[in-house]
């Protein structure tokens, strides 16, 4: 807690936050978004902080670099920098120490950089802004941070434009930007959330070696136990704006004192190697299977030959049983999205059959594929997009229904069961979405999905946009729901862990094509394809003993 | 991106012919017919006028008089005014001039203050200057523009006597600050609105410029708010006017019927106006090709640009 930190002698310490307190604008929920919080930065070391959505680990990063919005401030403590305290700064001296003395890069690459300038005048910004170097040196010194980030042909990337760079290669060259005046200190907001798994190991590499090297102070937000594991020293676990502990990371992880920091151990999903216990009920009976499935993207013009063909999904099979759930995992590009898409037909395929209870989809036009619609059911990604903010709950869920002939009376009853069944009180059926938080709101999305009772549910990264702790209760929800209902489940997501938690077999997809197929105990533990041992090698904080593994795993016998 | 050039140009004729068949029909259904003028006329005769319509070839079905009229259009050959006889496209290239000078004078000047306003209402939002901005916007957009015309004559005509209070040159005189003397008025009362239009585009681009993630980038790399504004937000903030720029071009050229009215300025509105009032037919299809022509190259110049300054589209 705050008053237990002992002053550490300035000599070791980087950054030192007394105190802190950041106040909201009136009229938001709540006074302050971080009250009260303080820590050391030592030099040389990683610090993370984590901690949920909401959390205010933003906040605290902004508000060292001076890089709040002007509605929320610093309202008392004190960030010392090198003896100085930085609150009170004038505009000016913040800015030179900004990209000087003290860096940052963000979370998402692909908005972080200006569209319209090349990689290298980029790069070469952060010199001129504090007049470091001639021209001729700002450029030989930003092909040399290229090379140093590990970007393959600097000078040609020097002069490339960021849209034609991959998200890993657009965040190397943040880092490279960074980097360019040697700061002392590197404030790195959620750096590795926007990419994928193999990325972002790559990207936790660059960084731990670039902070070895240089003997650097790395600031480090996030939101995983994973990549804490990974990379950090030690650890401050934020709350809803306070500083719930901190120590170092052998001693959060493994001994974590605060409830909400077990707590929130505890939800992280876990890599297991065991197979998931099948449902009991009944013989299994064949749902959906699927033969050489394909869809190609085309665009241009094939006339002024600059057409371009992605083979989204390519030449997929396989077959899936009643109260089962099927994995796909993949990277982003990887085909697992267009294949959902082809599975519940928002998009048609371009070959191949899709065998739904032994009758072939994959050729209805949608008047023949109506009537079959409510048996296929999709959960959605985003919980906010995915409700029409001006319908009631009710409405959500009874217009579909009522559009295929239900009466209104009845379908009314129904959703209020389900509301109540997936946690919610039967009173939001007269609510807006927007009063439920994320996690109430995927609720609704899966109350939606099941009241046309469906033989297959379609669950697009279902848990992806949500926290940790409700992401695992979203997990054992539907886990309950597939056991009460027997329902069949295709579960995609990029997530190897999650799939791990509940899915009885795993497809991993690569390059629209299946590269191999089996029950978690083989994905996980006995991978046959190169690929596959690639990607579960990337999941951040798995390697043995780095985490204390938690037994009690959601739909597992334990 | 010749290859786009080309796929725009082939989607251009089209759109133009499809135009020209529209107004073709449309203007044929006008009651009275082309010769409605003529009919007026007491010296004559039923017969007079029916011989006329044969001889300009108007008692043919309506598709083959537009297939003649087309394929003469193409040759380059845009028919014969019914007033007084003169070449469409001579008529056309008088008027033109005098309307370029006026909205080309406004339009600049709209553009020049709207980008500005715009610019500084967005970085002082919620200012006194930004509030000032958005009310004059507001009037400006909401009263029509002959009552600023009207208002314009009598304070800086009749009270002040500062400017005259139409027409584009004194006779007799005709000098380059005589031409402008005249232009002052009429182009101002004209850039009211373009300048309301333009300044609230502009301050929402900017407004959305700022909050992208690499305004704050620049923040973090210590790059001074001078040059983060115009190095950064103008750049990407002006992406988007480009194609309203380009969707403005044809009323540059083609002229404001209310303004060059009330200025009796000699430009396309009242030439446009005055056709319509006399049915001439050869003068307003004329016109209204010329003005399809203007919008469609409009647009292909807005592309043109923008896929020249964004390097997304130049190199996508």
């Amino acid at each position: 807690m705050a008053s237990g930190i002992q002053v550490a002698s300035p000599v070791d310490v980087a950054l030192s936050v007394r105190e802190l307190t950041v106040s909201l604008p009136e009229g938001m929920e709540r006074a302050y978004a971080v009250e009260n919080i303080s820590f050391d930065l030592k030099r040389g070391q990683i610090l993370c902080i984590i901690g949920e959505s909401g959390s205010g680990k933003s906040v605290t990063a902004n508000a060292i670099m001076g890089l709040l919005p002007k509605a929320i401030r610093v309202s008392s403590g004190a960030i010392h920098l090198d003896g100085e305290n930085m609150v009170g700064l004038s505009p000016d001296k913040l800015r030179s120490l900004r990209g000087r003395i003290v860096s940052m890069i963000f979370q998402d690459p692909l908005s972080a950089l200006n569209p319209l300038m090349t990689v290298g005048a980029q790069i070469e910004e952060v010199m001129a802004a504090h007049d470091v170097g001639t021209p001729a040196s700002r450029r030989s010194r930003a092909i040399d941070l290229l090379i140093e980030v590990g970007l393959p042909d600097p000078q040609l990337m020097y002069h490339q434009y960021p849209f034609r760079l991959s998200g890993g290669q657009r965040q190397r060259v943040m880092i490279a930007m960074a980097l360019a005046l040697e700061p002392a200190i590197l404030i790195a907001d959620e750096p590795t959330t926007a990419l994928d798994v193999t990325t972002q190991a790559q990207i936790l590499k660059l960084i731990r070696d670039i902070q070895r090297r240089k003997g650097m102070s790395v600031m480090f937000i996030t939101h995983d136990f994973g990549v804490v594991a990974e990379i950090a020293d030690y650890v401050v676990v934020m709350e809803k704006g306070h500083c719930v502990e901190q120590g170092s990371a052998e001693q959060v992880l493994k001994s974590p004192s605060h409830l909400y920091t077990r707590r929130l151990i505890a939800a992280v999903p876990h890599l297991t190697g065991k197979n998931r216990v099948p449902l009991e009920a009944g013989d299994p009976v064949a749902i959906l299977k699927v033969e050489c499935l394909a869809k190609t993207y085309r665009s241009g013009s094939a006339l002024l030959r600059t057409q371009r063909i992605v083979p989204a999904v390519n030449g997929v099979s396989f077959d899936l049983t009643s109260g089962r759930t099927l994995g796909v995992v993949g990277e982003s590009g990887s085909g697992k999205s267009s294949l959902g898409r082809l599975l519940i037909k928002l998009m048609e395929c371009d070959s191949g059959s899709i065998l739904f209870e032994g009758r072939d989809i994959a050729g209805l036009s949608e008047a023949e594929f109506r009537s079959l619609r409510p048996r296929i059911q999709m959960i959605f990604q985003d919980p906010f997009a995915s409700l029409n903010p001006r319908s009631t709950v009710g409405h959500i869920l009874t217009v579909g229904p009522v559009a295929h002939g239900v009466p209104y009376s009845e379908a009314a009853e129904r959703a209020r069961e389900l509301l109540s069944h997936v946690g919610l009180d039967s009173g939001a059926f007269d609510r807006y979405p927007h009063e439920f938080s994320g996690g109430q709101r995927q609720r609704i999305g899966i109350a939606r999905a099941l009241m046309f009772k469906p033989k297959l549910l379609v669950a697009d990264e279902a848990v992806s946009a949500l926290d940790v702790s409700i992401q695992a209760q979203i997990l054992r929800l539907l886990d309950q729901i597939q056991r009460e209902t027997g329902v069949s489940m295709i579960f995609i997501t990029h997530d190897l862990r999650v799939a791990s938690q509940i899915c009885d077999e795993i497809a991993v997809m690569h390059r629209g094509q299946i590269v191999e197929r089996g029950p978690p105990s083989q994905i996980f533990l006995n991978p046959k394809s190169s690929y596959t041992r690639e990607l579960v090698a990337a999941i951040p904080g798995e390697q043995p003993g780095s985490m204390p593994q938690d037994e009690s795993h959601v739909g597992h016998n334990s | 991106m010749s290859g786009f050039l080309l796929n725009r140009l082939s989607q251009s004729i089209v759109l133009l012919v499809i135009v020209s068949i529209i107004g073709f029909t449309v203007l044929n259904l006008m009651p009275g017919g082309p010769l409605a003028q003529f009919g007026l006329d007491p010296g004559m005769t039923q017969k007079d006028v029916e011989r006329l319509a044969a001889q300009l070839g108007l008692n043919r079905p309506l598709w083959l008089q537009y297939l003649d009229w087309a394929s003469r259009l193409i040759r380059g050959d845009w028919g014969h005014s019914f007033r007084d006889g003169s070449a469409v496209l001579s008529v056309i290239g008088r008027h033109l001039l005098a309307t370029l000078l006026l909205m080309g004078t406004s339009t600049v000047l709209a553009i020049a203050a709207g980008t500005w306003i715009g610019i500084r209402g967005a970085t002082h939002r919620y200012s006194l200057f930004d509030y000032c901005a958005t009310v004059g916007a507001m009037v400006a957009l909401s009263v029509p523009t002959f009552w600023f015309g009207l208002i314009g004559i009598y304070i800086f005509t009749l009270k002040l006597g500062w400017v005259p209070a139409g027409n584009m040159y004194t006779i007799g005189d005709g000098s380059v600050l005589d031409y402008l003397h005249h232009l002052i008025l009429p182009s101002l009362v004209l850039s009211l609105v373009h300048v309301a239009i333009w300044s609230r585009y502009m301050r929402t681009a900017t407004l959305d410029a700022l909050s992208q993630d690499f305004v704050k980038t620049a923040r973090a790399k210590g790059v001074s708010e001078r040059r983060i504004l115009l190095k950064h937000v103008v750049g990407n903030a002006l992406l988007p006017m480009i194609t309203l720029a380009g969707m403005q071009l044809p009323s540059v050229l083609t002229g404001a019927l209310v303004t060059e009215t009330v200025f009796t300025w000699p430009g396309m509105g009242r030439l446009f106006l005055d056709s319509l009032g006399y049915s001439d037919y050869p003068m307003v299809m004329g016109l209204l090709i010329f003005s399809a022509i203007l919008v469609v190259l409009g647009n292909l110049i807005a592309d043109i640009v923008i896929a020249t300054v964004d390097p997304r589209i130049r190199l996508g």
